[in-house]
């Protein structure tokens, strides 16, 4: 694995591989000295380029406790501004020696672009509506750490999964691992063609819950109002927000996974977020360990 | 003057259905003789057993950036990769800097040609004042100075009040409008196909119906106008239908195809080349079959290639950033010959499909080999195998979706009005 650019392009084993180390970074960070100095020396650099707070802060202590020199690079702060381009910002990046690229932005496809360019892994923090490969690993993980497993189990994507690189991460990740996914949102949030990803789409919040062993809620971005994909949010949270009584639907050993920052009463009731299925925490704890072994495993630490 | 003689070469011309061994003379310009066996002396001969020789290639819709973007490409480097391409001779579009909407631009652009150009260059004027598809542009003062049609390509006509206007105007003036097919509004952000490529790559896509809501509006108001619409780089089957359906109905529509779109399917997305990236885009292999069924019944006129350069550095950015458009002059004739080899296409019909039938589209004196009519000519290597790269391509801009891949057939001989401007052997030499 030279570079992580989405969870379509790993095989299974290479899914589980991953999983499996993740387990072992978990345990380190569950020491009182949560630090170890397998990645001494090295730097990593988070390039930033579209807003984000909890997954830069997880790749940055991810990298602090394998003893990384972890780098933030954000928009604000980036020559972008000053009209470089950024394959030109990311070679120069990377002629500073870095070890590990890792890159977020608002673009489908800039992550590969930048590994294409550049000599050094690059791991995508996630490219527009493309793909975000850790959170749909710590997702898995989470459902294999609760669940004991994932091959046979049903899992609900629910929201908008037009716009989502979780979804598509996701979708992939259960999938290979040999789950059923079904996806649910209103028909204007459903990508045309998603059906050939080998997923069940689903027609109302209903169906997608029904028997469902997880249900992962998508944050729904307010801003897609403007683009008029549905009317409101009063009318969002009626049809497609998850209640307790929608989720008695599930199965009763059901979890809730949600890939934060949550909207209370929008997508997710309040008591939901908070009652015993939700692992939204846990997801939180769980992307620490995963970034921790996609970064262990990409600079070849292992070897 | 002296005569050239060109012996052994396979005669393709579409204008007169001809495709046979015969011996074409060339002298003072003009084609002087086209027979089977030679008649009377000849001042040189070329010998050029087993290639194809044919009319020049006429191109429709070419973008040569000059005058305001010659750092893309001018009409010097543009022309030479027409003339590298077997291209004789090309339309220009308006949306140069400044636009060409008015008779200075027009007449600048053609003395420019005069000076530097290795092929004909035509021009095609802005049907709107600034491409802004608000106020006409002064379409008589325009075809006055040369203009031989009118478009906003690039910039589609969203006022369906103002392309009645326009349409109405250019009848007046016996010329043809081009209309650049795609509701921006529709379209939204889109860069790419709307399906499951796109949907798997997370960029964001517009439905074919974009350009099949406009192609739909105009046919219905070149009925109303009784004018003549060309339709630019037709890329959705449902077009082809409709536009089939239009003609039989007595509407006078004519329409283009691009060789990329005849080539290639929206699955070359799924490495974010943005050499990929162009509007209309790239469709699924359904579309594409009915393009080529469109083009060999001859619903579709001809092949233009939209050629667009842009510069490398603008290319090398995020997907949704980078500009649309591709080159095309160049590989326009391998990709048809390709379709020559697989069969869905005769060659004669290759030929015509970009040669007889574009001049025919504009009444362009061209695409015969008729004795008497002036010597634009290519001769084709249909075999020769070449790959596509940076250094291969005369285009000042390399922004190909074939770079580096391997194509069939090359034009390794142009002549314009019997002068010599394109002799791929003798570059090859040098």
């Amino acid at each position: 694995m030279r570079h992580l650019l989405g969870i379509e392009d790993l095989s299974r084993e290479e899914v589980v591989r991953l999983l499996d180390t993740a387990e072992a970074m978990l345990e380190i960070s569950q020491r009182e000295i949560k630090r170890v100095p397998t990645l001494r020396g090295r730097t990593v650099i988070n390039l930033f380029l579209e807003p984000s707070t909890r997954t830069r802060v997880s790749f940055e202590i991810a990298a602090k406790r394998l003893s990384a020199d972890a780098v933030n690079v954000s928009a604000a702060g980036s020559s972008l501004s000053k009209a470089e381009t950024l394959a030109d910002m990311a070679r120069n990046l990377a002629a500073m020696n870095a070890d590990v690229l890792v890159v977020r932005d608002r673009t489908a496809g800039v992550p590969q672009m930048l590994a294409e360019r550049v000599r050094v892994p690059v791991i995508n923090a996630g490219d527009g509506a493309h793909e975000h490969p850790t959170q749909g690993l710590l997702d898995a993980f989470t459902v294999r750490q609760a669940l004991g497993g994932i091959e046979g189990r049903s899992i609900a994507i629910v929201g908008d999964i037009a716009h989502s690189r979780v979804a598509r991460s996701d979708v992939h990740v259960f999938t290979k691992l040999g789950a059923e996914v079904r996806l649910a949102g209103p028909p204007t949030m459903i990508p045309v063609g998603i059906e050939q990803l080998g997923v069940k789409p689903c027609s109302s919040l209903d169906e997608a819950l029904d028997g469902a062993d997880v249900v992962c809620m998508l944050r729904i971005q307010q801003e897609r109002l403007e683009g008029a994909l549905f009317p409101g949010v009063r009318e969002y949270a009626r049809c497609w927000g998850l209640t307790r009584a929608r989720l008695a639907r599930a199965r009763p050993d059901a979890i809730v996974l949600h890939p934060g920052p949550i909207n209370r009463g929008v997508e997710i009731a309040s008591d939901v977020a908070d009652s015993e299925p939700s692992r939204i925490l846990d997801q939180v704890t769980n992307g620490v360990a995963v970034r921790m072994a996609a970064l262990y495993l990409l600079t070849g630490a292992d070897s | 003057m002296s005569r050239l003689r060109i012996l052994g070469a396979r005669v393709l011309d579409p204008s007169r259905g001809v495709d046979e061994r015969l011996a074409l003379d060339i002298e003072d310009g003009r084609i002087a003789a086209l027979e089977p066996s030679p008649v009377g002396p000849a001042d040189q001969t070329l010998e050029v057993d087993g290639l194809w020789l044919v009319p020049g290639l006429v191109d429709l819709h070419t973008h040569l950036r000059d005058p305001g973007q010659e750092y893309k490409e001018d009409i010097e480097s543009g022309t030479r990769a027409a003339a590298a391409g077997g291209y004789t001779r090309v339309c220009c579009m308006a949306n140069t800097d400044p636009v060409n909407d008015s008779p200075a631009v027009t007449e600048f652009i053609q003395r420019r040609a005069r000076q530097v150009a290795h092929v004909r260059v035509q021009v095609i004027a802005a049907a709107t004042q600034g491409l802004r598809g608000e106020i006409m542009s002064e379409m008589a003062s325009l075809a006055e100075a040369g203009a031989v049609a009118f478009s906003d390509d690039g910039h589609p006509i969203m006022d369906a009040g103002v392309m009645r206007r326009v349409l109405e105007y250019a009848s007046g003036i016996d010329r043809t409008v081009i209309s650049h097919c795609e509701d921006l509004r529709l379209r939204g952000s889109g860069v790419v196909h709307e399906g499951s490529h796109a949907t798997c790559c997370g960029l964001p896509g517009a439905p074919a119906e974009a350009e099949t809501v406009m192609v739909a509006r105009d046919l219905e108001l070149a009925r109303l106008t009784g004018a003549r619409l060309h339709i630019a780089h037709v890329s959705a089957a449902r077009s082809v239908q409709m536009i089939a359906e239009a003609r039989e109905a007595g509407v006078r529509v004519t329409a283009e195809v691009t060789p990329h779109h005849l080539a290639l399917s929206d699955q070359e997305i799924l490495g974010y080349d943005t050499n990929t990236k162009m509007a209309p885009p790239l469709r699924p292999a359904r579309d594409r079959e009915a393009l080529l069924d469109g083009l060999a019944q001859g619903h579709l006129d001809c092949v233009a290639t939209d050629h667009a350069p842009h510069a490398l550095y603008e290319k090398d950015v995020e997907y949704s950033a980078a500009p649309f458009g591709i080159v095309g002059l160049e590989t326009a004739l391998p990709v048809l010959l390709e379709l020559v080899r697989t069969e869905r296409l005769g060659a004669l019909q290759a030929i015509d499909v970009l040669s007889t039938r574009p001049a025919r589209v504009l009444g362009l004196p061209a695409g015969t080999l008729e004795p008497g009519a002036p010597a634009d000519l290519a001769l084709i290597d249909p075999e020769r195998i070449w790959k596509v790269d940076a250094s291969a391509l005369h285009s000042r801009s390399k922004n190909s979706p074939w770079l580096g891949r391997e194509l069939q057939g090359r034009a390794v001989r142009t002549w314009v009005g019997g002068r010599l401007v394109h002799d791929l052997d003798e570059e090859t030499r040098a």
